[in-house]
């Protein structure tokens, strides 16, 4: 497998808001708190370490 | 004279005034400078091989305090192999129960379940003068068989120089100066080596800024063989991190991450120590259990290493080489496996056998080692002691995760247990014809598994061994001087089968003196064994 740079998601304007309203209300501290945790999830989720590497890449 | 730097608490060599002193300057194959666990560990391989083997110290015994307390595995295998292993294991503790904690709650625990088939535990707790006396005693009995090792206290090292064909030492004891040769010097003096020094080589890496408080407590209360520990503890005062676990004769070796900008004096104070451990002891129950303070210390630590080990004809090994955090016991337990990965070469070229070129492969085996153990003690500290804003996100982050979902335990690192390195791609190891199983791939340290009413290992003692698995033709491979010994096993353990057969009906494995795996076939081809043996050698035979 290897890193999808194309459009994925079904409803990116849902995924969009949904992505905001986690966020609302929250201070920066846990807000970075999440994002920490979110990214954590995603990339367990993902596992494979060379899409994970190219993922690390394509966010520079 | 020779200074008192600390107290001893088993009194093993007293100084004894020896001939050498006064008549003329006596040459020895291998002088050893330092009798804690990696120098008395070296003496004692040698010596049983039948290379003499002079150890100086200049004390007369094991330090006092715990100092290294968490033994692996391997440790323990080459110690068993030295006839000192059975003695520690008796004595150690073995904990399986881990609980790790984030502030004022407990995040996961675990229970480490030991592989079965092996004859020694993952790890045993002991306090390090235990583990040198075991050594020491190991020494006793070979000296009785007739083992050339020599021990002597209170003989303080002062001066090196090194020549071409020999190292020539200055000594100080309490009866003054005296002067001796050696073919080969091997520093085993600690971390702030006085070998080194005095060679002026240079010891690099990274220094971290912080203070650990050590506390060994004796308590006769009953609290569990647990490991208990914490990222940010609730004591007050306790630091970024915090660790409790137990060691033999009802004593708790407690550590607490001070920080860098401490007043050393001040934390030393018994009251203030106690003011914490009574702290860290009731967070549980809610009750301080009677204990004593047995012994205190407080240590900083670097993660760094010489460039090369070996200079020459003085070669370096255990903390004087590369020092580590304590995070993963890769200290003393590395220290250990450098004893055992010089012992064999340094005897086959003490006995003319190997040319001295083969000790370069000692460096760089070694080297690569401290390499892989500085790389995990420095992760370990970068996620105990986050440098950066971001970095402590991420790392609470991972804590918050592993409260409640068993994907994120595994990040959590309060230190990786040591485990020996595998000499992959190495040039003194050869093929793998077998396409075995990996865990005993060339250049792998052989995993232990049953055989008959033992174990493995504790057939691969003295030199090369040929083990041959199964139903098939072998017969003993010689090559100029080196001997292998032939090891055919036919009735296998399931465990042996796994670790080694894979789905091949038979094996040949090449084992070298220090029980890594050389080389592998499925079945007998007298050539390339030969072929394997130089390679072991490192093409070095004279």
């Amino acid at each position: 497998m290897s890193l999808t740079l194309d459009p994925n998601i079904h409803d990116p304007d849902d995924f969009y808001q949904e992505l905001l309203e986690a966020h609302e209300h929250l201070s920066k501290a846990e807000s970075d708190a999440l994002n920490a945790r979110l990214i954590l999830i995603l990339a367990n989720h993902i596992g494979d370490r060379e899409v994970l590497r190219a993922a690390l890449v394509a966010a520079k | 004279m020779v200074a008192t730097r600390y107290e001893t608490v088993f009194d093993l060599y007293p100084y004894a005034r020896v001939a050498g002193q006064s008549g003329p300057v006596q040459r020895h194959p291998v002088v050893i400078v330092g009798g804690g666990p990696v120098g008395l560990a070296l003496a004692l391989d040698l010596g049983q091989r039948g290379t003499p083997a002079l150890v100086l110290d200049d004390h007369e015994g094991a330090g006092l305090g715990s100092k290294a307390i968490c033994f692996a595995k391997r440790t323990l295998d080459i110690a068993t192999r030295l006839g000192a292993g059975q003695k520690m294991v008796d004595k150690g503790v073995v904990w399986n129960v881990g609980k790790v904690f984030h502030g004022q709650g407990k995040i996961f625990e675990f229970n480490l379940l030991p592989e079965d088939g092996h004859l020694n535990p993952a790890f045993i707790n002991l306090q390090q003068p235990y583990f040198e006396k075991s050594l020491f005693e190991a020494i006793e009995t070979a000296q009785a068989n007739g083992a050339p090792i020599e021990i002597r206290g209170r003989n303080q090292v002062t001066g090196v120089t090194q020549q071409e064909d020999l190292v020539t030492i200055e000594v100080d004891t309490p009866e003054g100066l005296y002067r001796l040769d050696a073919d080969w010097l091997i520093a085993c003096d600690g971390a702030r080596s006085p070998t080194r020094e005095m060679l002026g080589l240079s010891f690099e890496g990274r220094v971290f800024e912080d203070n650990f408080l050590i506390a060994d407590v004796k308590m006769k209360a009953d609290f569990p063989t647990e490991r208990w520990f914490w990222f940010e503890p609730p004591f007050e005062g306790a630091g970024q991190s915090a660790l409790l676990h137990k060691q033999p004769d009802d004593i708790w070796r407690i550590d607490f991450q001070l920080g860098w900008e401490i007043d050393r004096e001040r934390e030393m104070e018994p009251e203030r120590i106690r003011s914490r451990v009574d702290a860290m002891l009731s967070s549980q129950s809610g009750t301080v259990p009677e204990y004593d303070l047995e012994w205190t210390s407080i240590y900083t630590f670097q993660c760094r290493r010489m460039q090369r080990f070996r200079h020459g004809r003085v070669l370096f090994a255990g903390d004087s080489a590369h020092q580590v955090s304590p995070f993963g016991a890769r200290g003393a337990n590395s220290g250990v496996q450098d004893a055992e990965n010089l012992a064999w070469k340094l005897d086959l070229v003490c006995k003319g056998i190997s040319d001295q070129a083969l000790l370069d492969s000692y460096a760089a085996e070694r080297e690569h080692a401290a390499d892989e153990n500085i790389l995990n003690s420095t992760r370990a500290t970068d996620f105990m002691t986050p440098k950066t804003e971001i970095s402590q996100i991420f790392r609470n982050a991972v804590l918050d995760l592993a409260a409640r979902a068993s994907f994120a335990r595994p990040l959590v690192n309060s230190g990786r247990l040591s485990v020996p390195s595998v000499y992959d791609g190495f040039p003194l190891f050869g093929e793998d014809a077998l396409q075995g199983p990996a865990v005993s791939r060339p250049g792998a340290p052989c995993p232990d598994a049953p055989v008959g009413d033992g174990f493995l290992l504790g057939n691969l003692t003295g030199g090369f061994t040929l083990l041959a698995l199964g139903e098939i033709a072998v017969e003993p491979v010689r090559l100029e001087a080196i001997e292998t010994r032939l090891l055919h096993l036919t009735d296998l353990s399931p465990e042996l089968r796994a670790r080694y057969m894979g789905s091949s009906l038979g094996a040949i494995y090449l084992i070298r003196p220090d029980q890594h795996v050389v080389a592998r076939w499925p079945a007998f081809d007298a050539a390339a064994i030969e072929r394997a043996l130089i390679t072991a050698t490192g093409e070095t035979l004279v």
